[in-house]
Order: C-alpha cells, then structure tokens, then sequence
C-alpha cells in the first residue's frame, strides 16, 4: 500500500493567456485533511477540478494512489468515481428524489444493484439525520440539508479522496456548524480530504496540514499551526491578517 | 372559503367585502360588453345582403350529414399519420439536439450536418418539402414502398423535427452547466449524463413550447392531402365538388378544432402549473 493519496508534480493550467496555475507539487497523505485557502481568484477551485479530472492539465502529472490519472489512456469516468467532490453550490439533481440523488453513482458507474445502492444510501443520509427526507426534492431542503446531501451523494461510492470547494461560502451562518460538523465526522473517521476553504477556525482546528495558494502557486505550507501561527513569508502574513490579523475584522474575503 | 378556522381582523373583512363588490362589477362589465359585441357581429352578418346564399353554400345541415362520413374516414388518416409524426420528430429531434450540443472538433462533422439540416428544414416551406419527397424520392423507384400517406408523414417528420430540435436545445442549453459538472465529477459518462440528468430537466423546461408545436403539427397533418391522400382535407374536398357547398370544408375545420383542443386546454393548464410552482407577485 502506498502510503500518499494523492501526488501533484508541475501541475499547470492556463485558460487563454492567463496561468491560473503555475506549477503546483503537493502530496496527501492517508487520513490526511488538507485545507487549501488564498484569496478569490488564487486558483484553489481550478486547482480541485484539475484533481477530479474535470478540466485537462497543460502541463504536469497526478497519481492518485499509484495510479498516474493524467494520463490520457487512463477512462476518466473510472478516476471520478474514486474521488468525492462537493461544490459550493450543492449542485443537487433537482428532479431527482434525495435518495436517488445519492444512489446515483453506485449504481450507474459501479453498477451496484438498486436495492442495495439504495440501502447504502439510506443507511448514508440516516447518519446525518436525513433519512426522513430521503422521498423530498432537493428544493424542499434548507441549503445547510441540501449541502450535507451533497457530501453523502460524494461518499456514496466510497471514493478514496473527498475534495470540498468551499462548501460552506453559500450557506447562511446558522446553517454553517451542521455542515462542518459532518466534515469534522469524516476527518475523525479517517477520510482523506483536501478542502478549499475560508473558513480559518475551522482550517485550523480539522486540518493537519494547510497549503497556501496565491497566484497559481503554492506560497507557503505546513501543519496548520505553524502556518496560523507563524507563518513564514510576507504575503501568508498579509493574507492571514485579514482574517484574524491585526486591526482586522474577522470578517471573510468576498 | 375557508375563512372558518382563523380569526380574521376586521380590516381584513372590509378588504374582503371591497373586492368582492368591486369583482362583482367588473364581471358584470365584461360579459355585457361582450354580449352586446356579439350581438352587432351576428346583426351585422345576418343583414348583409349576400347572408343567405352564403348560409346556404357553408353552413347547409343536409350537405354536412352527407359528406360526414367520408370526412370521418379521412380524419382517421390524418390521426394515424399525426400519432407517427409525433414519434419520429420526437426521436429525430432529440437526436439531433444532442448532436449539437456535442462539443469537441470530433464531433464537427456531425454537428456541421445537424446544423445544415435545421438551417435547410426550418427554411423551407412545409408544401414544398411535402412535393420533394412526395413526389421526388417515390420517383427514385428506390423504395418498394411508395404510399403517399407514408412519404406525407416522412416530410411532416423532416420538416417539424427542425423546428422542436431547436426548442430542445435550447432547453439542453438552460440547464446548468454546474449540473453537468456535478454528473460527471460522479464518473457518469458523457451519455450518462445526458439521458439521466441534462435531458429530463430540459424537458421539462420546454414542455410548453413542445406542447405548441405539437398543435400546429395537428392541423399541418390536413397538408398531406396534396399528395392525395384522402384525408379529411381532401374528402371534404371531393364532396365540396360533388354538391357545389363549401359546407364540407367549414366541417372538417370544426372537426381539426375538436382535435385541436384537448392538447390546447392541456398546454395552458400545464403553463398556468408552472407558473403557480413558481408562486410570486401573484397579484400581477
Ligand atoms: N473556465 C474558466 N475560464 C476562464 N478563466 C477561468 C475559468 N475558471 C477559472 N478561471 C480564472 O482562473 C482564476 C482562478 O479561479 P478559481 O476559481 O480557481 O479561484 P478560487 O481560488 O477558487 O477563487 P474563489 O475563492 O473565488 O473561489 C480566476 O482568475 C478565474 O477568473
Ligand atoms: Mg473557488
């Protein structure tokens, strides 16, 4: 077995003239969470696309596991089904039922029998109290339910890495515990996470380890309590200021 | 009302008595309004002078009983000939919705072909397309069969999925492009994707529109009579000729608006549906 997840070597990504990514390397451990954070625009959404093999890399390599999924004689479709993805949007099938929602993937690309595909899915949304929902459509949900769907949907097909795209930036603060909490369950029980996010307290208190993003490039990165706490270069120091530093309001980047 | 249960304030009672009066009035002056329209349309008709040879010549009880039951027969036709139709346009044209939307330089040919087809179909005029292959490919002698109704329904079919193909794009194209993203990031292949998520919600969006060219489609199917099919068109025709009475057109008409009904009333009761899912400003 090997021991990283996940391997990113010279990862680059232009779209037109702009390189929205210059040459990313970054490895994931096991059990490992990862928070990516920087600023709007730094990369982290494309950088966690590029993983899921949703848009095609100019340049570099990615294994998941041993396997090199950039490569183009790899089905990208066999790679999508071993990494969970959950969007900042939600991006629930809205004319499907939730737990259709959520059996989707187990049977159509894993070819599991429906009952049991369904079965899997609700013993899922019992876990985070959704299985009296499991009949609804989406849009009789409130967003933070509608999100935890989401992430079931994600896990369903028992991928080998989860990614998170700011999964709370869309959800109303009340709702905003009740999602991280299931994160914070799924980091306990040894899921391998890398999760984009501008949620500081939360990145610094589930995350091992923290990569900072800016301008397509890894900038600075290491155990996240380090990085809070003594970050190493300049532009961390200014990011990270704005959230907790001095003067500041604790408020979010937009 | 179900006004019993909940204490209402009094406020509200008087709101409520207002509008009622004021409801009441302006029922009261719309449908006298309209009956007296009425009444100066069908005064105005009645007395002109020509009135009673055109009574006779359009609207004559004898000739319409005798020529109802080869109309009938004929309806018959165009009802078999709209029930094929409906089923190849839909299949032609979702076919080619899903081709144009096909992205990659592979796929260019196909999609150029798609393009060309609904560019040259929505361009021609339903008749012409109707002679061509009527009277065109049955003269290839290429084919054993060579019934008219059955190259009819080919040019119907030809000519309409033009038209729904481009309202099911668009329908493909309203949906979110996150949608896609989110099918696939589960490992659902391009197909999958289409058939299981982008499709059924295209649907329904375009449902109405689909619904309107299915109307228009039912009364283009009287065209196939150029051909010569005998069709309700064309026999009220021959009994027009037979008796010298237009009487035999004025009942095929009637009857293409029963036909037409139905699918009409439906198409508004499903628009009005949509419209009270989306419930808002419901006073505009
Ligand atoms: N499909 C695209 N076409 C062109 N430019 C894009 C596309 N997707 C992203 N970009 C650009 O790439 C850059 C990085 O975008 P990305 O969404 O990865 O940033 P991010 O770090 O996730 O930001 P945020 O915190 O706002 O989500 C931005 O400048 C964006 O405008
Ligand atoms: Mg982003």
């Amino acid at each position: 077995m090997t021991e990283h997840v996940l391997r990113l070597q010279g990862v680059r990504k232009r779209f037109g003239d702009t390189e929205v990514l210059g040459g990313v390397d970054l490895t994931v451990a096991r059990h490992e969470v990862v928070a990516l954070i920087g600023a709007s625009g730094s990369g982290k959404s494309t950088l966690l696309r590029c993983v899921s093999l949703l848009e095609q890399l100019d340049d570099g390599r990615i294994w998941l596991g041993d396997l090199d999924i950039s490569d183009p004689r790899v089905a990208p479709d066999r790679v999508r089904a071993r990494i969970g993805i959950v969007f900042q949007q939600f991006n629930l099938f809205p004319h499907l039922r939730v737990i259709d929602n959520v059996a989707l993937a187990s049977r159509r690309v894993l070819r599991t029998p429906r009952s049991q595909a369904d079965a899997a899915a609700l013993a899922l949304l019992d876990r985070v109290g959704l299985a009296d929902k499991a009949q609804e459509y989406p849009d009789r949900l409130s967003g933070g339910q509608q999100q935890r769907v989401a992430i079931v949907r994600a896990i369903a097909t028992n991928p080998e890495l989860l990614l998170l795209d700011e999964i709370t930036s869309a959800l109303d603060p009340e709702l905003v515990t009740e999602v991280l909490d299931l994160v914070r369950q799924l980091s306990a029980e040894g899921t391998t996470i890398v999760m984009a996010t501008h949620e500081m307290a939360f990145a610094r208190d589930v995350a091992d380890r923290v990569v900072f993003l800016d301008g397509g490039v890894i900038v600075e990165e290491g155990r996240s309590a380090d990085v809070f706490e003594h970050p190493r270069e300049e532009r961390t120091r200014a990011f990270l200021s704005r959230f907790i530093g001095p003067g500041g309001s604790g408020s979010s980047v937009a | 009302m179900r006004s019993s249960s909940l204490p209402i304030s009094d406020v509200e009672i008087g709101r409520r008595a207002y509008r009622r009066t004021q409801n009441t009035r302006s029922v009261l002056v719309s449908l006298v309004s309209t009956l007296v329209f009425a009444v100066v349309i069908w005064l105005t008709v009645v007395n002109t002078p020509g009135w009673q040879s055109v009574q006779r010549s359009f609207f004559d009880l004898e000739t319409a009983i005798a020529a109802w039951p080869r109309i009938i027969a004929g309806l018959w036709i165009n009802i078999q000939v709209l029930f094929f139709a409906s089923i190849g346009v839909l299949v032609l044209s979702v076919v080619i919705a899903t081709v144009r939307t096909l992205r990659g330089p592979i796929w260019f040919p196909l999609r150029a072909l798609a393009a060309a087809y609904t560019d040259l179909f929505r361009g021609l005029p339903l008749i012409i397309v109707l002679f061509l292959v009527g009277f065109g490919i049955p003269g290839l002698e290429l084919f054993p069969r060579n019934s008219a109704q059955f190259w009819g329904t080919i040019a119907l079919i030809l000519t309409y999925s033009a038209y729904v193909s481009e309202v099911f794009r668009a329908g493909i194209e309203a949906v979110h492009p996150s949608q896609r993203l989110a099918a696939r990031s589960l490992g659902l292949s391009h197909g999958q994707t289409m058939r299981i998520v982008v499709l059924p919600q295209a649907v329904r969006k375009v449902t109405p529109a689909l619904m309107n060219d299915f109307v228009a489609m039912q009364k283009d199917v009287g065209l196939i009579s150029v051909l010569g099919v005998v069709d309700a068109v064309r026999a009220a025709q021959i009994e027009t000729a037979a008796n010298f009475n237009f009487t035999p057109y004025v009942l095929a008409g009637l009857l293409f608006v029963l036909l037409a009904l139905p699918m009409i009333r439906l198409t508004d009761w499903y628009t009005a549906r949509l419209r009270a899912r989306e419930q808002m400003g419901t006073l505009l």
